[in-house]
């Protein structure tokens, strides 16, 4: 009996129970893709696109015409983040099985991707990231008090408990205001891009999405714009595979994120996000280019969600449990922790000493944090704080308001 | 009769229109495999297959916009926006395509697509998982808007919308998907296992849409409500011993006015109850129509209690979310002036 045809509907490779076997993803060698010159024209390295720009190698060696070279000590310093960041996401974790947070978001496999980026950059570029970028606040020596605070919406969270944890907000360190609706803030750093540009600085604009997110309109506003208008911005797909359950073959039909921005004329690299080196030398080459006038750079930085989407998630219903150890670019902690032992910078004991030392300042942090408050008993921003900045100055009806609630 | 929460009656009726209708297809973020983040529509993509329960990509103008093109081409889409705050980026499919293809070419053309989405707070959502937007597509000809507050009306309810050869939004009040709630989040949440309206019939029933339900009937006051709102008016008037007149507007265009006009010609007096801001909120609209009707009826001015004009609090959201004390208090104030 012939299948009766219908419409194609695409599906995730490995479901629960099967065993994921990622042989399919040819991956290139470390080494492989090549440096172009910083003002090269888009259309010369269109093979960066399909390809995989990787500087560590399987042996934890740094290879190739991509590597960074960067000093013991900025690799150190980028280890330090990763770890802290992962103690972090943990500790937040235990504390919202407390019932201390209402909600959180972990980066588990991805810690490299702002922590890294971030570090290439200057402190007055401009950050538009998503949810899953905390990293780029420890880059900035953001207080972990002041995170924590916002985390269990006490009253010295900045943003007045007026978000969901996670949503940070931090002008100091330019890092904008997160959204829950995925993928808003794409264009916006375009926008902002555009008016150093117009005000002739040279600082530059990033901003991250999912390959979830790549699927939405607000994707196609950003890159053309970008596109037209040369913005000195970065714009990163973040292609973990996952959003929430929809395997990135469901979100996105054709072949790698990166292939995208060739359509709009624009640099367009595909790089092993579990990689420091790699994610810090394209980082760093894409904002190099957006100073001297080159432009946008849209990259696709490649790497798999270790964790689930959230605490609302449970992700044992619709992928392999343990699919992240089959990853075959591996941890991007582990990575760079192993090169700087072949380096003979750094050991085993070390990194013990680290992570005791990072998870004693984290339960420090938090018990200073609590001092402020949680979620759960208060005190939280004060009544008043409900009714402001919904314009600049309450008007009439909105002070109305406040009056029938009686304060 | 089985008990069901209301997920469990979204599913019981989507499973029996899709059996009933092979030209039915439900889709949107994380629907088919997973079987959606609030499991509305568990199971269905096993039972009948992925061309007819499927995931899409997070693209809700993407969605809308299929759904748009399947439905001129003879199905019967039912979307999923995954929470009603996500909306609006597929707000020019549903406002100006939507809602206005039968009417732009002369009922050449019309897509009957039922976009179902959770709404509403109390779940500590923030701003972003919390809306109740219903006053943007109240505000569109030729769109219906819905929202049931109970699994029994929901049940009939979505299989009347997604027969409905017009455009339906269907908002769930996601605190209400467990169990009814009435305001009072110190309580230990209840569930819908002991509540007369979570007996729904597993068959094939339908509920018009653009009738309302009085919840529970009285003498002093009506109070028009819908959604999570009609639980805590309930509440609020057992608790307070004022005899008002409950009414659960279930559908908000087409809206049930015979009812609320025959109800506030008995009472004399009114409050209009909803969750969404006040400004321009329906709450506006009711008032209106009640004043146009009634003027003469009226005893007292017309009293609106609703979420405040701000964006819905994380921390604060037991100071926005309209308590039993706010309609206690205007309740009060209409029966006494």
């Amino acid at each position: 009996m012939s299948k009766k045809k219908t419409l194609y509907v695409p599906d995730a490779p490995f479901r629960p129970g099967e065993k994921p076997d990622f042989k399919n993803l040819n991956l290139p060698k470390a080494g492989e893709a090549e440096k172009p010159d910083i003002m090269v024209n888009p259309t010369e390295i269109r093979d960066l696109a399909f390809s995989l720009v990787r500087v560590l190698d399987d042996k934890h060696k740094a290879t190739g015409s991509w590597n960074p070279k960067l000093k013991p000590s900025v690799l150190k310093e980028g280890l330090r983040h990763m770890t802290l960041l992962r103690i972090f996401d943990n500790r937040m974790l235990t504390m919202h099985r407390q019932g201390k947070l209402s909600f959180y978001m972990k980066s588990l496999g991805e810690e490299a991707v702002a922590i890294s980026q971030g570090m290439a950059l200057r402190p007055d570029d401009i950050l538009f990231p998503s949810y899953r970028q905390p990293g780029l606040q420890f880059v900035r020596g953001r207080d972990l008090v002041d995170m924590i605070c916002h985390c269990i919406t006490n009253v010295k969270d900045n943003v007045k408990g007026r978000q969901m944890p996670v949503h940070y907000s931090w002008k100091e360190g330019n890092l904008v205001s997160i959204s829950s609706p995925v993928g808003t803030q794409f264009p916006q750093a375009v926008g902002c891009a555009m008016a150093s540009a117009y005000k002739g600085e040279d600082n530059v604009s990033i901003s991250w999405i999912g390959d979830g997110t790549a699927a939405e309109g607000d994707f196609h506003h950003a890159i053309n714009f970008a596109s037209v208008y040369q913005a000195p911005v970065i714009l990163n797909v973040v292609n973990n595979q996952w959003a929430i359950s929809t395997h990135k073959n469901i979100s996105s039909g054709g072949s790698t994120f990166a292939a995208r921005g060739i359509a709009y004329d624009i640099p367009s690299i595909r790089v092993d996000g579990n990689d420091f080196l790699a994610l810090y030398s394209v980082t760093s080459w894409a904002a190099e280019r957006a100073r001297k006038g080159g432009g946008p750079t849209f990259i696709e930085v490649f790497t798999y969600r270790g964790e689930a989407h959230s605490t609302s998630d449970d992700p044992t219903r619709y992928r392999p449990k343990d699919e992240w150890k089959s990853w075959p670019l591996g941890d991007p902690i582990e990575r760079l922790k192993e090169h700087l032992i072949g380096m003979g910078e750094w050991s085993k004991t070390d990194q013990t000493k680290l992570e005791k030392e990072l998870d004693a300042l984290v339960i420090k942090s938090y018990k200073e944090a609590e001092k402020f408050g949680t979620l759960a008993e208060g005190p939280w921003a004060s009544e008043e704080t409900l009714f402001e900045d919904v314009y600049k100055k309450p008007p009439r009806h909105l002070r109305k308001q406040r009056q029938e609630l009686g304060i | 009769m089985p008990q069901m929460n209301i997920i469990q009656s979204v599913n019981s009726a989507l499973d029996i229109i899709l059996e009933k209708d092979s030209e039915v297809c439900i889709f949107g973020q994380d629907v088919g495999y997973f079987g959606g983040v609030f499991r509305c529509t568990d199971g269905l993509q096993a039972k009948y297959g992925k061309h007819r329960v499927f995931d899409t990509p997070l693209s809700e103008g993407g969605i809308l916009s299929t759904a748009i093109g399947m439905g001129i081409n003879g199905l019967r889409p039912v979307a999923e926006i995954q929470f009603s705050d996500y909306i609006f980026p597929a707000f020019d499919q549903i406002t100006n395509e939507l809602a206005k293809l039968r009417y732009r070419s002369g009922g050449e053309y019309w897509a009957p697509v039922t976009v179902r989405t959770p709404c509403g707070g109390g779940i500590r959502g923030g701003h972003y998982h919390s809306q109740s937007p219903e006053a943007y597509f109240t505000h569109t000809p030729g769109l219906k808007v819905v929202m049931p507050s109970n699994p029994y009306d929901t049940k009939g309810l979505l299989i009347t919308s997604i027969e409905d050869d017009d455009p339906v939004i269907f908002f769930e009040p996601k605190r209400l998907y467990n169990g009814p709630f009435d305001g009072d989040h110190k309580k230990a949440a209840l569930k819908w296992d002991t509540h007369p309206k979570g007996e729904v019939p597993e068959d094939y029933y339908s509920i018009p849409l653009g009738q309302a339900s009085i919840e529970r009937a009285g003498s002093k006051v009506t109070v028009l409500t819908y959604g999570t709102m009609v639980h805590v008016a309930r509440e609020a008037a057992e608790s307070s011993g004022i005899d008002a007149e409950i009414i659960d507007l279930r559908s908000l265009v087409p809206l049930d006015i015979d009812t609320i006009q025959a109800s506030v010609e008995k009472t004399g007096r009114c409050v209009i109850v909803h969750e969404a801001p006040r400004t321009s909120g329906f709450g506006g609209e009711l008032s209106a129509q009640v004043q146009e009707l009634c003027f003469y009826h009226l005893e007292a001015p017309i009293v609106r209690v609703t979420g405040w004009d701000t964006p819905f609090p994380h921390s604060l959201e037991w100071h926005y979310f309209p308590s039993q004390e706010r309609v206690i208090e205007a309740m009060k104030k209409v029966v006494e002036d």
